[in-house]
C-alpha cells in the first residue's frame, strides 16, 4: 500500500516525527497536527525544545507540560476546518514528567519525597542522556491512555542518533535494574551479609574516585526507588506495543544535505530492524531547480560567454552580467542535482512511503500563517503524487 | 590580523555550534589555514562522526592519530574512550573493566553529570600539556549540548568535593578560563533560528564559564553574483511576475552581445538570479542582526554550491578564511 501524507493525518493515531537535529522536525510536527485538526480531528502536538518564536505562536511556555487548546480562530481564521477539528499543543518538560510519574506511582508520600529530594534522582531526571527520549515516550503513553485525542503528533529530541527514543525505555530500565546497586537496595543489615567483600571493595574504590557523598546518594536512591521499577517496565512494554500498532505512523524528516541524509538513511534501516516502517519522508529546505538544463552545459555556456570578444564597454558589462547569470543558474542546478542524488539513497530505503518536498522558504516558520503555507505545500496534492513538485522552482 | 597570529592566539580552539551549521567544515578549514602558516594541527573529534575524514578523502578516524593532510592530524576522543583512558592513568585499570561490564559506570556517570565531558576536556588538556601539536582543534558536540559540554566542569566542582574527578574538573576549568590556552569559536548560518540560538548560546557560555569567545564564523553566505550590484540596485534581478521583467533584461544583454538565449532559458536565468538575490538579502539582514545582538567580530565563509565537501572546497574556504582574518 502506498503511503500518503493524507493517510498520516487522517488515519494515523500516533505520529512519530523523527530525524536529525536542525532539519525542521518540530515545525513539521506542528504542520501535521494543524492539518489533522483542519481535517476534523482532535489533534495534539508534543513539541520538544521548540524555537522560541514557534513556542510563542503555539502559546507555549515552561508551564505547558500538558496539552493546551489553541483557539480555532488562530489556526483556522477562515473557518475552513471540518467539524470537530481541535488543536492542542504542549512542550515536553522532562523533569516534571518524571516527577509526575514518581508522584503518581509512589506507594507513599514518604517514598515520593525521598525520591524527589535525592540528588542522584535529580541527575537522572534532568541530565541523563536518554531521559528526554524516555519521557517523550511516557508522555505519549499518557496522552494515548487518557487524553481522548484522535491524533497525537510527537516530535523527538535532537539526539545524536535520531532513533534514541526507540531504545530509551530499555536503557533506563537497564540502569534501574543494575545488579550491583540492587544489592545495595536490601536493608542495611542484610546488605552487609549479602554484599560480599568484593562488592564492598568495589564500592569503596568508586567512592575514592568520585567521593562518598555521591555513592551514598546512589545507594539512597536505589533504596527509595525499590518497588517502582515494575511500573516503569510495564509502561515501557506498552509504549513499545503502541509504536507497533497499525495506526501508528512514522514520519522521517530530513534536509537534502549529505550528513542529514546519511542520518535519515541510517534511521530508515534501524526502524526496519525494530519491525517498523517509515510511512512518510519529508524533505525540508530543498533547493529549487530552474528549468531542465544540466549544470555542466550551463557552466560551459558561461565560460564561452566570458571568452566572447566585444567592442564596447556596454557590451563588456552585458557579457559579465550574462556570464554571471549562467554561472549562477549552473550553480543552483548543480546543487539541485546533487541534493536529488543524495535523496535517492534514502528514498530507496523507505519503500512505498510518501515522499514530499518543502523548498527553501524566504522566512523561518514561526506563526500559523507560515505553518499553513507549509501545509499547503505538503498537502496540495502535488506532495503526494509528484515527488518533485519543485522542478520549476518557486513562483515569484 | 595576520593568519599566523590568529592561529597562535591560543593553543586550543573549540569549534561549537548547532547541528547542521557546518562545524566540521569550519574545523577542517581552520586546520588547513593554520597548517599553511607552518603550524602542526591536531583535530579532536568528540562524537566519532565520519564527515571529517571523508572531506579529506581519508579512511574514518580512530582513537589513534592519523594524517589528514600535510600538517593536519586527527583522532577521535569519545567520552567512553576518554573514561577508560583516564581510569588507566589513575591506577584504576584493574577495575575499569569491571566498572564497564557491570554497568556501574553508567550509574556513576549519571550520579556525576558531565563527568564524561570533563574527561574528554581533561584529555584535551593533557594533549595540550604534552604539546601534541601547535594548535589543537576540538570539534565540539552539537547544539545545546555545547553549553553543557563547556559548563560541566564548573558544575562538577559544586557537586563533588573530593577525589581525582574533582582534580580533573579543576584542571579543565583552568584550561577553559585561560585565553592564552583556549578559545571557543562559535559557528552559525545567517538564518533566523540559528542566529537567535547562537546569541543565546554565546551569552550562556560567557555567563557560566570563564571561556573566551573568538570571532563568530558565519557559514554558508551567498557571495555577490558579480552583476555590477544588480541585486542591490534592483536592476533587472528584481522578480517580476514569473520573472518576466528580469527575463527582458537578460534578453537585452543577449541582444547587445548578439547571442541567442531562448525565452525559457532567459526566464530560468532571471529566476535563479532573483532567488539568489532574495536569499542574499535575507542573509545580509540576519548577519547584521547577529552583529547587533552579539558584539563579536564575524568571519564570513561562502556558501558552496556542492553538497559534498572535499579537499578543493576546503582549500577554497581556507583562502577565504585567511582573507577574512586579515580584515579583522
Amino acid at each position: 500500500v502506498t503511503g500518503s501524507l493524507a493517510d498520516v493525518v487522517e488515519r494515523g493515531h500516533v505520529v512519530i516525527c523523527c530525524g536529525s537535529g536542525g532539519v525542521g522536525k518540530t515545525t513539521t510536527a506542528a504542520v501535521l497536527a494543524v492539518e489533522g485538526a483542519r481535517r476534523g480531528r482532535s489533534a495534539v502536538v508534543v513539541t520538544i525544545d521548540p524555537a522560541k518564536r514557534l513556542a510563542n505562536a503555539l502559546g507555549l511556555d515552561e508551564l505547558s507540560n500538558s496539552p493546551r487548546e489553541i483557539a480555532t480562530d488562530r489556526w483556522d481564521p477562515k473557518g475552513e476546518r471540518a467539524p470537530a477539528g481541535q488543536l492542542f499543543a504542549m512542550m515536553l518538560d522532562t523533569k516534571s514528567t518524571f516527577d509526575d510519574l514518581v508522584t503518581r506511582y509512589a506507594s507513599s508520600d514518604e517514598q515520593r519525597t525521598r525520591i524527589l529530594e535525592n540528588s542522584f534522582y535529580r541527575n537522572i531526571s534532568s541530565a541523563l542522556s536518554g531521559t528526554q527520549e524516555y519521557m517523550a515516550m511516557e508522555k505519549l503513553h499518557e496522552l494515548d491512555e487518557g487524553g481522548g485525542f484522535d491524533l497525537i503528533v510527537v516530535d523527538t529530541p535532537p539526539s545524536r542518533h535520531a532513533l534514541d527514543f526507540l531504545d530509551a525505555p530499555q536503557r533506563l530500565l537497564r540502569l534501574l535494574d543494575n545488579r550491583i546497586f540492587r544489592l545495595l537496595m536490601v536493608p542495611t543489615r542484610t546488605y552487609l551479609r549479602v554484599a560480599g567483600a568484593a562488592v564492598q571493595a568495589f564500592i569503596k574504590t568508586v567512592s575514592r574516585v568520585v567521593g562518598s557523598e555521591v555513592v551514598n546518594d546512589i545507594v539512597a536512591f536505589f533504596r527509595a526507588f525499590e518497588g517502582m521499577e515494575e511500573g516503569f517496565r510495564d509502561r515501557a512494554h506498552k509504549v513499545v506495543e503502541l509504536l507497533g500498532e497499525p495506526t501508528t505512523r512514522f514520519v522521517l524528516i530530513t534536509s537534502p544535505r549529505r550528513d542529514a541524509v546519511e542520518e535519515a538513511r541510517f534511521f530508515a534501516e534501524k526502524i526496519g530492524d525494530h519491525d517498523l516502517a517509515v510511512d512518510a519522508l519529508i524533505v525540508n529546505r530543498v533547493h529549487p531547480r530552474f528549468g531542465t538544463e544540466h549544470a555542466a552545459g550551463l557552466r560551459a555556456r558561461a565560460a564561452s560567454l566570458r571568452d566572447l570578444r566585444v567592442g564596447s564597454k556596454e557590451a563588456a558589462a552585458a557579457r559579465s552580467r550574462l556570464a554571471a547569470r549562467y554561472q549562477n543558474l549552473a550553480d543552483f542546478n548543480e546543487i539541485a542535482e546533487l541534493e536529488r542524488s543524495h535523496l535517492e539513497a534514502v528514498r530507496v530505503r523507505v519503500g512505498s512511503a510518501a515522499v514530499a518536498f518543502v523548498p527553501y522558504l524566504a522566512h523561518d516558520v514561526y506563526d500559523f500563517d507560515a505553518l499553513a503555507a507549509v501545509g499547503r505545500l505538503l498537502f496540495a496534492g502535488a506532495g503526494d503524487a509528484d515527488p518533485e513538485p519543485w522542478a520549476e522552482g518557486p513562483e515569484d | 590580523m595576520e593568519l599566523a597570529q590568529f592561529c597562535s592566539t591560543s593553543r586550543v580552539i573549540i569549534v561549537a555550534g548547532k547541528g547542521g551549521v557546518g562545524k566540521t567544515t569550519v574545523t577542517a578549514t581552520l586546520a588547513v589555514a593554520a597548517a599553511r602558516t607552518g603550524m602542526s594541527v591536531l583535530i579532536v573529534e568528540v562524537e566519532g562522526k565520519s564527515g571529517l575524514a571523508a572531506a579529506f578523502d581519508c579512511p574514518s578516524l580512530g582513537y589513534e592519530e592519523s594524517d589528514l593532510a600535510p600538517g593536519v592530524r586527527a583522532r577521535t576522543l569519545t567520552p567512553d574512550a576518554a573514561l577508560v583512558d583516564w581510569l588507566e592513568n589513575n591506577g584504576l585499570k584493574r577495575i575499569s573493566k569491571r566498572l564497564v561490564q557491570t554497568g556501574a559506570l553508567d550509574i556513576v556517570a549519571t550520579a556525576v553529570p558531565g563527568m564524561k565531558d570533563i574527561l574528554v576536556l581533561g584529555k584535551v588538556k593533557s594533549l595540550d600539556v604534552q604539546r601534541s601539536a601547535d594548535l589543537i582543534l576540538v570539534d565540539a558536540p552539537a547544539a545545546g549540548h555545547a553549553i553543557t559540554f563547556l559548563t560541566s566542569a564548573q558544575g562538577l566542582l559544586d557537586a563533588v568535593s573530593v577525589g581525582p574527578v574533582r582534580k580533573q574538573a579543576t584542571d579543565v576549568v583552568e584550561l577553559l578560563s585561560d585565553p592564552e590556552r583556549c578559545r571557543v569559536l562559535l559557528v552559525t548560518m545567517p538564518e533566523e533560528t540559528p542566529v537567535s540560538e547562537l546569541v543565546d548560546t554565546a551569552f550562556a557560555i560567557e555567563d557560566r564559564t570563564g571561556v573566551h569567545l573568538g570571532p563568530v564564523v558565519v557559514n554558508g553566505c551567498y557571495e555577490e553574483l558579480g552583476v555590477d550590484g544588480t541585486a542591490r540596485q534592483g536592476n533587472g534581478d528584481r522578480p517580476g511576475p514569473n520573472g518576466s521583467a528580469s527575463a527582458a533584461a537578460v534578453q537585452h544583454d543577449a541582444e547587445l552581445l548578439d547571442v541567442f538565449v531562448s525565452e525559457r532559458e532567459a526566464r530560468d536565468l532571471a529566476r535563479a538570479a532573483a532567488f539568489r538575490a532574495e536569499r542574499a538579502a535575507i542573509q545580509h539582514h540576519q548577519a547584521d542582526r547577529l552583529a547587533q545582538r552579539l558584539p563579536l567580530p564575524q568571519i564570513r565563509l561562502p556558501f558552496l554550491f556542492t553538497a559534498d565537501l572535499g579537499l578543493d572546497e576546503i582549500e577554497h574556504l581556507a583562502d577565504v578564511f585567511a582573507r577574512e582574518v586579515k580584515a579583522l
